[in-house]
């Protein structure tokens, strides 16, 4: 621990930084498809609930027990969950903030690389969707499906150069580049330029669907202020007759709790590493505050205002209801942007804007684990990053390898992006409430804040927020365990896939248990000084 | 769009919005905002020698 610790360089640059990590494709794709399957405006109501109630609290949780696992000299998630918990225990549960951020980067730097592939497709006109407008759906799908090599597996070994395997291993340097000139000069410096660049695309987007008007006169319907009441009129699910309905419907507020799970990048292990390298007068609840407020911002200002907005416009209602993230981005909006006048270079814009929002995403996974290898193998930071290179790129390739119909990505997704999220998140509220102690807690996120943390906190982060966790996995485990085991038995892609999270994982308790050692051996672990003293 | 759209349009980009200025200038009140929280030499990668 003698090394000089990395820190961040402004704090403008770390909420940035926080913000950019959070802000991803869901804040575009996912949060609008999301809110018009349930109940449109009238699923903001459970939406802020769970921001209030659920996100915020957890997010400040979160950078509390950072700052505190930095401020004794760690900055991995099992090293801090080791000392906040002082049980060996919870060092092992620790590394479900490694294999969240490692698992879902393996994947996700390749729907970053769709991005990225879309942009270059739009800017040249290699995106060609026929003059027939009958066709325009057929053919973007046939093209995502060429693209990403969904119909069939072995996507490098049909004999030739393929061109979303190269943009994959341009953006996977890229990413590792960032990363390996450290927090400050790569992550928070790219994150400078990067969180505004995409506003400033998100805005030039904005500005033109909301001008769009009405398209074609001969279907007046379908213009801007409809699309607008297609996203955000109240309205009953499953045809009740009053909006009021939505409220009563549970899946209506699993889905708002999941949207905003998702959005903040609560539960993913980031927020805690990033946290770690500030200093105990640093700020928290502020800094915490402001990184969700701007991911807000994303969400709902602009993604909430144009993607479907955008799709009703040309598509009508069958087009806007498209709302799963992949048949919306990479469907739905391909076509779009052929109708609508100045396509390409608005198309280049959206699809450039959300590989800005996956990259900043994407580096924020990978500094986890980098630090995780550091502090556990004592090795230096060209040696971590070779070493996380070699096990996400073999990863990647695997996804890229079983592409058909993207099973091992999606399967990938619901398992670790979907439900292991919402376990360590359960963790990380019961650590925090009920081992740490919510007072002491309180006192150490109130040093050097300059907001007041409301009364109620306390109070949500003891109770409220694991009884909503819990609530959410056991109803996931009433209704859809059995069926997700017998997938996994059934489908030999799955069981790979499976199979895969299983080694990771075995892999990283191993460096845990190695990590653990060493810092015990050091004293300089809360754990080893208990058991020492004893 | 209904007048409830319209209300739960602008209720919920006014509310994000008027939380994102609060915080942004709160944060940029603060003189430090845009300076090096901690000295250059604090800032310098561990593995310069690996």
């Amino acid at each position: 621990m003698s090394k000089p610790k990395e820190q961040w360089g402004t704090r403008i640059g770390m909420i940035l930084a926080v913000a950019g990590s959070a802000v991803g494709l869901g804040n575009f794709l996912r949060f609008p498809g999301n809110a018009a399957a349930n109940g449109g405006g009238a699923f903001m109501i459970p939406y802020f609930c769970a921001l209030l109630f659920l996100g915020i609290p957890i997010c400040w949780a979160e950078w509390t027990m950072g700052k505190y696992g930095g401020m004794k000299g760690f900055n991995s998630c099992p090293a801090i969950f080791g000392v906040l918990g002082r049980r060996a225990a919870w060092r092992y549960l620790g590394v479900l903030g490694l294999i969240i951020p490692i698992i879902i980067y393996m994947y996700y730097v390749l729907v970053e690389s769709w991005c990225l592939g879309y942009a270059i497709s739009f800017l040249t006109g290699w995106i060609d969707l026929g003059d027939d407008k009958s066709q325009y759906a057929a053919q973007s799908v046939e093209y995502f499906n060429n693209f990403v090599g969904a119909n069939q597996d072995g996507l490098m070994l049909d004999g030739r150069i393929h061109i979303s395997v190269v943009v994959w291993m341009i953006v996977f340097a890229v990413n590792f580049y960032f990363i390996f000139r450290g927090l400050s000069k790569g992550i928070e410096k790219f994150c400078t330029y990067a969180v505004p660049a995409m506003a400033l695309c998100a805005f030039v987007v904005l500005a033109r669907v909301l001008t769009l008007g009405t398209p074609d006169p001969s279907a007046p319907n379908l213009n801007v202020i409809n699309g607008l009441g297609f996203m955000w009129n109240p309205k009953p699910v499953d045809g009740e007759a009053s909006w009021l309905s939505a409220l009563l419907e549970p899946k209506v507020w699993m889905a708002a709790a999941g949207q905003i799970f998702f959005s903040l990048s609560v539960g993913f292990g980031v927020i805690v590493n990033y946290a770690s390298y500030l200093r105990r007068k640093d700020d928290v609840v502020l800094s915490g505050l402001t990184a969700s407020a701007t991911n807000e911002f994303f969400e709902v200002c602009l993604g909430g205002l144009i993607t479907i907005p955008a799709a009703f416009v040309f598509l009508g209602v069958a087009g806007a209801s498209q709302t799963g993230t992949f048949s919306l981005g990479f469907h739905t909006l391909p076509v779009v942007f052929e109708y609508m006048p100045a396509g390409r270079f608005f198309g280049f814009l959206w699809f450039f804007m959300l590989f800005l929002a996956a990259i900043t995403s994407s580096l924020s996974m990978l500094q986890p684990a980098i630090a995780f290898l550091e502090e556990s193998l004592g090795i230096g930071r060209r040696a971590s990053v070779t070493l996380l290179g070699l096990l996400t790129g073999l990863g990647s390739l695997f996804v890229i390898f079983f592409s058909k119909d993207l099973k091992a990505l999606v399967f990938l997704d619901d398992t670790v992006g979907t439900i292991i999220i919402v376990v360590l998140a359960a963790v990380q509220t019961i650590l925090f409430g009920w081992v740490f102690g919510v007072e002491r807690g309180i006192a150490f996120a109130s040093d050097g804040a300059q907001l007041k943390l409301p009364s109620f906190f306390g109070f949500v982060i003891k109770y409220v927020t694991p009884a909503y966790l819990f609530f959410m996995l056991g109803s996931w485990c009433y209704k859809d365990l059995p069926g997700y085991f017998r997938k996994v038995q059934e489908d030999q892609v799955i069981f790979l896939s499976f199979c895969m999270i299983i080694v990771v994982t075995v892999f990283l308790l191993i460096l845990i248990h190695i990590g653990g050692r060493k810092w015990q051996a050091e004293r300089v672990d809360a754990v080893g000084t208990q058991e020492a003293s004893r | 769009m209904t007048t409830g759209g319209w209300i739960f349009m602008i209720a919920s980009i006014g509310f994000v919005v008027g939380l994102v200025a609060f915080c942004f200038a709160k944060v940029l009140a603060q003189p430090s905002a845009t300076e090096h929280m901690h000295g250059p030499l604090d800032i310098d990668t561990r593995d310069t020698g690996t």
